[in-house]
């Protein structure tokens, strides 16, 4: 949970008059100091992380936050961005008595190009929001997340948000065409473009694009959004070991090629997590145990032959003894119900007590070998799990605890760190820095590199 | 004992409807088709009674046109034996459907059907009826729980009716049409998804059967529900009764 962090008294503390100024610029119902309100804003989702401001500030335009900016600028008032709060890493929260700027009045959407797919649009727009918008126009979002529901799209990018469709349409480093951003002194930086191509000079943009607000706020995004294509296949699958996962992914990408759209795994623990603490959920597999489950998602756009292509794929699988056992979704309920069993780990954890998360990129050869070690490790102290995106070797491990403890702590950290560095990993593969892994940045950067954006 | 259920191909339950420009019906054109969640719990309750060794088959039919097949097979893949396609490209309405599996049911002879209650794009809630009616058969509609005593050839069918569960007790052949709380459908194996590749399906048209297709009913115009209108926040309670009273008129 990060080293130690003192406040530094180079930052002042707010007071009435700071409260005016921004009353002045905002009109009194978008400063807040209620209690109900600030205690929400002040603590993450997880309940890990927890600040102690006093005030949370609501812009409804890129010039309000310029000002907003400015001023704290001036008068030396730490700020912490904040959109949807839905943040693993402690770093949509104050720490101390940061003021919150939060986003969340600026949610509109600014245009829409059908021909080109390109969405610009406020900050402060829910993902789910635009995807429903997105819907209507025959469009969808090239990310998707669990958190969809809240996380805004200025909060997604600032943290490089990766999720379930990276696979098919790649990081936000690719669809993201332009953003506008405010630095802290108020330069407000227009590169808000809506070209896929544009090579003059420096890809500014793409510093702001993970940068978690250290270099400046975010304030509209331009994004490039595929067109919706209608015929969607889901297959849940079991496989006997970790080897057989990483065969089939291999296979999956040589044989669905264009249409598979997500690759994503759990295994048997998590499984279990699942069905055992999430209302509805049932293992599609219920006679007999495996250790490890996949779900393959393509998306195409004609039904018959992308389900007779992933068939094809399925069986051929099932005979070279790579998967065990399988189901194909036949409806959008059933698909819905497949991906549940992956998507509601993070709330069956939630549910199941307290929850070491790591978010690591391991080349996929050694992925699962962490999960193991972690487990001989830990014993029965925890319950250890593994799953994610395999197809972009991200894993998520997450060690459930029935509560804190800084004994079980001292023996998953710097350890999980210490192997992920070894085998070249990230120790961040889509959740970001924040202040969880502040200090723990140089097992997957290098010292000169982290100099050179002088991070302090 | 054989059991002949029936599904439906119908526009899928997670789809959003959207009706046509010309208000003649729903867009169906690139939208997901899926078995009707009502057939499937029929077809899954056939499958549980022969699986308990009270039925020696179980035959899905379908009528509609050729994509139909697709939901045959996914019928196939649950566990059906084999498939029944009759191919008719207009719209057909419960009482022509009613008459076909009429001449189906002579042919096949089983002594056990079992419907949905109603298919959700058209929301009919009649071939069910209809088809106990020309057969001359007993019928539990909307059942919620399904027992067969295979010695005295009687089922035992609960429904869920509006003061609480009613028990019929059925005379075998019968018809059932089952409702949303019978069971929870099993998912296509890969296995068996592959077996179904290899079972039958036969075709008959509505003419190889001696059924006129017409019907007494005409669309007139298809219109979405008016769109729900944004609420708004009272500042007290006499203004909420006051609206009450006076916009919303129901109080």
């Amino acid at each position: 949970m990060g080293g130690v962090v003192q406040r530094s008294p180079r930052f002042s503390e707010l007071n009435d008059d700071d409260v005016r100024y921004f009353q002045e610029i905002l009109g009194k119902k978008n400063v807040i100091q209620d209690d109900d309100k600030l205690s929400a804003a002040n603590i993450d989702w997880m309940h890990k992380y927890k600040g102690a401001s006093k005030l949370i500030l609501q812009p409804c335009n890129t010039d309000q936050v310029s000002q907003i900016l400015k001023y704290c600028n001036s008068r030396c008032l730490a700020v912490v961005p904040q959109g949807g709060n839905t943040g693993l890493v402690g770093g949509s929260v104050p720490v101390f008595d940061e003021v919150i700027v939060s986003l969340s009045s600026m949610n509109n959407i600014i245009s829409f190009d059908k021909v080109s797919g390109i969405l610009v649009c406020e900050a402060g727009c829910i993902l789910e929001n635009i995807m429903s918008f997105l819907d209507n126009e025959g469009f969808i979002m090239p990310l998707d997340l669990g958190a969809k529901g809240s996380c805004q799209i200025g909060g997604n990018v600032s943290t490089n948000a990766g999720g379930l469709r990276l696979v098919r349409y790649g990081s936000l480093h690719g669809s993201v065409l332009g953003v506008e951003a405010v630095l802290a002194n108020g330069t407000v930086l227009d590169m808000l473009k809506t070209l896929r191509k544009d090579n003059t000079g420096y890809g500014l943009k793409h510093l702001f694009i993970g940068s978690e607000g250290s270099l400046g706020i975010v304030t509209k995004v331009s994004i490039l959004t595929p067109p919706k294509l209608s015929s969607v296949n889901v297959a849940f699958l079991a496989c006997k070991d970790y080897s057989c996962c990483q065969k089939l992914l291999q296979e999956a990408k040589r044989k669905l090629g264009e249409i598979l759209s997500a690759f994503e795994f759990l295994d048997s623990q998590s499984m279990n997590l699942v069905t055992n603490h999430l209302e509805g959920a049932r293992n599609p597999f219920p006679t007999s145990l495996h250790n490890f489950y996949v779900l393959i998602e393509t998306t195409g756009s004609d039904e018959s032959s992308d389900k007779q292509k992933l068939e094809a794929f399925l069986l051929g699988s099932m005979e070279n003894e790579l998967v065990s056992d399988g189901v194909l979704a036949q409806d959008i309920s059933q698909a819905s119900t497949f991906w549940r069993l992956r998507e509601g780990i993070s709330e069956a954890l939630m549910k199941a007590g307290a929850v070491y998360k790591y978010d690591l990129s391991i080349p996929v050869e050694n992925l699962y070998n962490l999960v193991e070690e972690m487990r001989s490790r830990l014993g029965d102290a925890a319950n250890v799990i593994g799953y994610g995106h395999l197809g972009d070797s991200n894993l998520h491990l997450n060690v459930s605890v029935p509560r804190y403890d800084n004994k079980i702590l001292s023996q998953i950290e710097p350890f999980v760190y210490e192997w992920t560095s070894k085998h070249r990993g990230s120790i961040s593969a889509e959740h970001g820095v924040g202040l969880m892994k502040a200090n723990e940045i140089f097992y997957s950067q290098s010292r000169e590199t982290v100099r050179i954006v002088v991070y302090y | 004992m054989k059991i002949m259920v029936t599904i439906k191909r119908v526009i899928d339950y997670a789809v959003k409807i959207r009706v046509k420009p010309d208000k003649t019906g729903v867009v169906t054109q690139n939208v997901k088709m899926s078995m009707n969640p009502f057939c499937e719990i029929a077809l899954e309750e056939a499958l549980r009674i022969r699986e308990s060794g009270l039925a020696s088959e179980v035959i899905a039919v379908s009528m509609g046109p050729s994509q139909s097949i697709d939901t045959l097979r996914t019928g196939l893949a649950m566990g059906a034996d084999r498939g029944i396609h009759v191919e008719a490209n207009h719209s057909l309405y419960p009482l022509s459907v009613a008459k076909i599996l009429k001449k189906l049911v002579e042919i096949e002879k089983p002594g056990l059907l079992i419907l949905g209650k109603q298919a959700i794009d058209d929301d009919c809630n009649q071939t069910g009826q209809m088809i106990a009616g020309l057969l001359n058969w007993p019928q539990g509609t909307f059942a919620s729980k399904v027992v067969l005593d295979k010695e005295k050839q009687v089922a035992t069918v609960d429904r869920e009716v509006d003061d609480g569960i009613e028990t019929l007790s059925l005379n075998l052949p019968a018809v059932i049409t089952t409702d949303l709380r019978l069971n929870q459908p099993r998912y296509a194996t890969l296995p068996n998804i592959m077996k179904a590749k290899s079972k039958p399906i036969k075709k008959f048209t509505p003419e190889e059967l001696n059924v006129e297709i017409k019907s007494d009913l005409e669309i007139v115009e298809v219109t979405e529900p008016p769109k729900r209108k944004s609420g708004v926040i009272v500042s007290s309670v006499d203004e909420l009764i006051d609206k009450l009273k006076n916009e919303a008129n129901v109080i």
